[in-house]
């Protein structure tokens, strides 16, 4: 009995690409469609995804996890996004908190949440966006105030995935005039979610509104240092990972749409010959190719400075996440072209990669944001 | 405090910014240097050259706004060298 059960998990346990693509192609890619017309995950999948160990592998082995490194993580990411981009967003946020817990969270903090995080026993979202306040974090209204030893949060916070199936908040509130981390769970009196079901794209990621009204939090809700300085930098590195995240779901989105389009255009004719034949099908085909293959290498190149701990992964993340998400936007795009009518009905999925691309230009800091911030890039070698 | 890592945090600030003549004791947030990417950079290069962790409470602008204070942050967190 538990050696069927330890063979069972050894086959469906994610640890690399390779597994990462057989999961995903088993239970992910051929029902993301639906996941979408549903505008929800199903819970089965949520759980085989925990019997996976897919949720938070980056965890040291105390914790729950295997100490996978950022360049594995980043792989297992694109593949989920290739499938389903509200599975990889899930994940996405999930990745954030957990990461969050263990790069910031003092030892009680790491026992208190790492395990369930790893397990996917608690699912994690991430706060920060509000009906006010959005590319510019400072402009946040949710308050954390001390109060008997702990902390009282109120706000309202907007656009968050997951936010309808999460058990824990990784809320971020305005503390002693500065931004502080808190980590809310969702039990705790005062928590109101209310669902967005209707989203242009990543529909089944299962975003809601969350309400925080007089949320009262014991002292270890405060999640890493609160002090102005060190306050920005918890923020800069959650979002920095969000960030790479998001960059290898649209690498693997542009990849679907490969897949997809190399699979129609053989088998679609016109005029007695396939699609494929046709040059200006074959100029789309090896833009998509090109792209595909660049945006991947700058996100192993973010994930590589990750892994050696080394300051310029940042930037190096920033301008993944641009030209993957941009890229993965225009051939999308062409994607539905070369679809057509086909392209635009339910029965094909790039449709949705179409929606789903054009949310990644939006979120974990807009198109906008990563020019201004990828041009300062340019000037930074002349002092100002 | 150990020159070496004066020397090191230094270097990296100028590789950041070689146009900007910064001394070891002159204050980057003043120079208007710093924003929150550059501070989390700052954050990793200390604690990948010097093998330390930054705890919490040490994350404080203070330790952080001279090429000296960054310096005297890594020695209090370096275990004390054993005389032989
Ligand atoms: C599907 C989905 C899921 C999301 N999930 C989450 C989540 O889990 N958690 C969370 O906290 N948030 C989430 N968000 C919110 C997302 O992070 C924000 O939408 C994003 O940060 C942009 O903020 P905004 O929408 O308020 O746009 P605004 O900040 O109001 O910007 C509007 C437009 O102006 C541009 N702009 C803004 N500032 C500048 C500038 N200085 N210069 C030039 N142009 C500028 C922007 O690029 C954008 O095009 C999600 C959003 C979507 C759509």
């Amino acid at each position: 009995m538990t050696s069927q059960i330890l063979d069972a998990r050894d086959v469906e346990t994610v640890f690399d690409r390779a597994s990462a693509r057989r999961f995903v192609d088993a239970h992910i890619a051929p029902y993301a469609n639906g996941f979408e017309f549903e505008g929800r995950i199903p819970e089965e999948l949520i759980e085989k995804m925990s019997a996976a160990g897919i949720w938070a592998p980056f965890l040291p082995v105390e914790l729950g996890g295997i100490g996978m490194d950022m360049v594995t993580l980043g792989e297992i990411h694109e593949e989920v996004g290739r499938g389903c981009s509200s599975v990889r967003s899930l994940l996405t946020v999930h990745t954030m908190a957990a990461w969050t817990v263990l790069r910031w969270g003092t030892p009680t903090q790491r026992e208190e949440w790492g395990r369930a995080l790893a397990s996917g026993e608690a699912l994690g979202a991430f706060c920060l966006t509000e009906p006010e306040a959005g590319s510019d974090a400072a402009a946040i209204q949710t308050s954390a105030t001390p109060s008997h030893g702990g902390w009282v949060i109120n706000g309202v916070k907007k656009w968050i995935t997951n936010g309808q199936r999460a058990d824990v908040y990784l809320v971020f509130a305005r503390v002693n005039g500065t931004i502080g981390a808190f980590l809310v769970p969702r039990r705790t009196p005062g928590v109101h979610v209310r669902p967005i079901p209707e989203i242009l794209g990543t529909r089944a990621s299962m975003l809601a509104e969350v309400t925080f009204s007089d949320v009262p939090l014991g002292p270890s809700a405060l999640l890493g240092p609160a002090s102005g300085f060190a306050a920005g930098m918890v923020l800069t590195g959650t979002l920095d990972l969000g960030r790479y995240s998001v960059a290898t779901g649209s690498v693997g989105i542009i990849q679907a749409c490969l897949d997809a389009c190399a699979a129609y255009t053989s088998r679609r004719t016109v005029g007695g010959s396939p699609l494929r034949s046709l040059q200006l099908i074959q100029a789309k085909m090896s833009d998509m190719v090109t792209d595909v293959r660049a945006a991947r290498m700058l996100v192993a190149e973010a994930g590589r400075l990750k892994d050696k701990g080394d300051p310029s992964t940042i930037m190096a993340t920033w301008i993944a996440k641009y030209f993957a998400s941009t890229a993965a936007a225009v051939h999308a795009s062409e994607a539905v072209q070369i679809h057509g009518a086909n392209g635009c009905g339910p029965e094909y999925p790039v449709a949705r990669y179409y929606r789903d691309a054009k949310v990644m230009e939006i979120i974990e800091g807009s198109n906008e944001i990563q020019r201004i911030t990828i041009a300062a890039e340019a000037y930074r070698e002349l002092n100002q | 405090m150990s020159e070496i890592a004066k020397d090191q945090v230094l270097a990296f600030i100028r590789g950041r910014y070689p146009q900007a003549e910064i001394s070891d004791s002159e204050d980057i947030f003043q120079l208007g240097f710093i924003n929150s990417l550059f501070a989390m950079e700052l954050v990793m290069f200390i604690e990948k050259t010097f093998a330390v962790t930054i705890p919490n409470d040490e994350l404080r602008i203070d330790n952080f706004r001279t090429a000296k204070s960054m310096a005297e942050l890594v020695d209090r967190l370096s275990p004390v060298p054993v005389e032989v």
